[in-house]
């Protein structure tokens, strides 16, 4: 379980998260939804210790992350995945040995078993053959996918999604959430997604909360947001439908 | 009047920043020089980098060095009468001074901007903190096998600059202005001792220091975007050019 409680941050002058509370359950998919420059990334980024909070506290497993340092914050991040926005491939590496890094540079483990969870992540995601190619040699939708097999491939306790889809065609969002459902399903990671995917990221979340000016104003499940009275979730969520988007800053 | 002190205020006060910065960064790289995992398998490949695929351009650079101080150094001690110095002339400019700064800026101009890009880029497309999520330190990584490679190659690669020049020197002095072969390596062997040559290796490793210490400093403070990579790249290479003629001047006035 994550716990978020009362976090604040400001750039500068610019306050991006003022007192978000939200309680991520463990095994579960939530999803934080909001408008660009609503501070989900940056709360993203405070989850896996990116990111010290001006206050608040994010306790994962009973510690508070936000008082971790080096090696003990480092044993938090071992259980801890991340899909980047762009997906983050290290872009001299091959496939192979951008999904083999965890394994080789955290473990002991032989080549020969590295190898096999290699296959068998790079086969999980649908990857199959495309081990020796380069990411520049990928297209967008193949890059996430990449992204997501090196996350899973120290099966990690908790996957944070940094909007996954952005950028995709509606049928490789479509794939990509169907990939991470499925996923979810097999190994069974506490998942949460920072998305814009309006209405289809509703379909593979079990909790949906809306990030609106640094605070969380809404959270239920997607039934539940879909059907509130809150002004702003509707409006939000209606604006999304018909193509509006207003970006207000820092993402 | 109150805008210039203001001005001048806001620029003194940034400048100190940007120090305390870099020094952080260089004390955070001793730090992480001194705490296992090493890696090995960077460092190699870094040296790799810095040193074999900078040697053409050493190698060029050297040669014509060499054989332009030879024409010139011949013109001028054609005045005295003095022509059976030119190989001390050669040589002692080349080890002492020549070799170590120009085979810095010529690294830093192949290398050292490539290593600034490369870090600049990893940052804006978040593979940095996609190492620090991993639980791979960054700094550890990527910044210390580049120092490291910086230290080790330079003064390999001034070595190589040294020895490339006074054979370029020789070409020109014997082959093409008549002085003989005795002459010119007699005379050198007369006039450059030991510390001479160790003055000029020391230059070389504090600027293998220097340049690496600058150019990942760069890379890893970059803007954002493309235009973010190039400021950071520009800087670097203009910084590390600039240090290495100032520290230059100060370890041959003051130290050397």
């Amino acid at each position: 379980m994550i716990e978020i409680k009362n976090l604040y941050k400001s750039f500068g002058k610019q306050e991006v998260l003022r007192g978000v509370n939200l309680v991520i359950q463990e095994g579960q998919v939530t999803a934080i939804i909001g408008r660009s420059g609503g501070g989900k990334s940056v709360l993203l980024k405070h989850i896996v210790g990116l990111l010290k909070p001006d206050r608040g506290s994010i306790f994962i497993k009973g510690e508070d992350i936000t008082k971790l340092k080096g090696n003990k914050l480092d044993q938090i991040r071992s259980q801890i995945g991340v899909v980047f926005q762009g997906g983050a491939l290290f872009d001299s590496m091959t496939v192979y040995e951008n999904v083999a890094f965890p394994l080789r540079e955290k473990t002991k483990l032989d080549k020969n078993v590295i190898h096999e969870a290699v296959l068998k992540s790079l086969h999980d995601v649908g990857l199959d053959g495309m081990e020796y190619k380069y990411p520049a040699e990928l297209s967008g939708g193949m890059r996430k996918r990449v992204a997501l097999a090196r996350a899973l491939i120290g099966k990690p306790k908790i996957i944070l999604f940094d909007e996954p889809t952005t950028g995709l065609d509606p049928i490789l969002v479509r794939s990509i959430h169907k990939l991470i459902k499925n996923t979810q399903k097999q190994y069974g990671f506490t998942g949460l997604i920072i998305s814009h995917e309006i209405p289809e990221i509703f379909e593979i979340s079990d909790t949906v909360a809306l990030l609106h000016e640094g605070t969380i104003i809404e959270v239920g499940t997607p039934q539940e947001i879909q059907e509130s009275d809150n002004i702003i979730v509707k409006k939000f969520i209606k604006g999304i439908e018909q193509g509006g988007n207003n970006e207000t800053g820092k993402s | 009047m109150k805008s210039i002190f203001r001005y001048l205020g806001i620029n003194v006060l940034n400048l100190f920043v940007f120090l305390g910065k870099m020094f952080l960064f260089l004390t955070e790289i001793f730090y992480c020089l001194l705490i296992p995992p090493f890696r090995f398998k960077n460092l190699l490949r870094q040296i790799r980098f810095f040193g074999n695929k900078s040697m053409i351009v050493v190698v060029f650079t050297g040669a014509f060095s060499g054989m332009v101080l030879a024409l010139q150094g011949f013109y001028a001690l054609n005045k005295f009468g003095a022509e059976a110095l030119l190989g001390p002339v050669v040589a002692l400019s080349l080890i002492r001074e020549l070799g170590p700064v120009l085979c810095a800026l010529m690294v830093t101009g192949r290398a050292g901007s490539a290593i600034t890009a490369e870090i600049g880029i990893m940052k804006i497309t978040e593979q940095l903190d996609a190492l620090t999520v991993m639980a791979v330190n960054p700094m550890k990584y990527v910044v210390v096998p580049n120092i490291l490679a910086g230290v080790i190659t330079f003064p390999l690669l001034t070595a190589i600059f040294d020895v490339i020049g006074i054979y370029g020197g020789y070409l020109v002095s014997v082959h093409a202005l008549g002085l003989s072969e005795g002459t010119y390596f007699a005379q050198m062997e007369l006039y450059v001792d030991m510390e001479d040559i160790r003055i000029g290796l020391y230059k070389a490793l504090s600027f293998g220091l220097l340049v690496s210490w600058i150019c990942t400093f760069m890379g890893y403070n970059a803007g954002y975007g493309a235009r973010g990579v190039s400021k950071a790249t520009t800087n670097a290479v203009v910084l590390s050019s600039v240090v290495i003629l100032l520290w230059d001047y100060m370890l041959g006035a003051f130290l050397l």
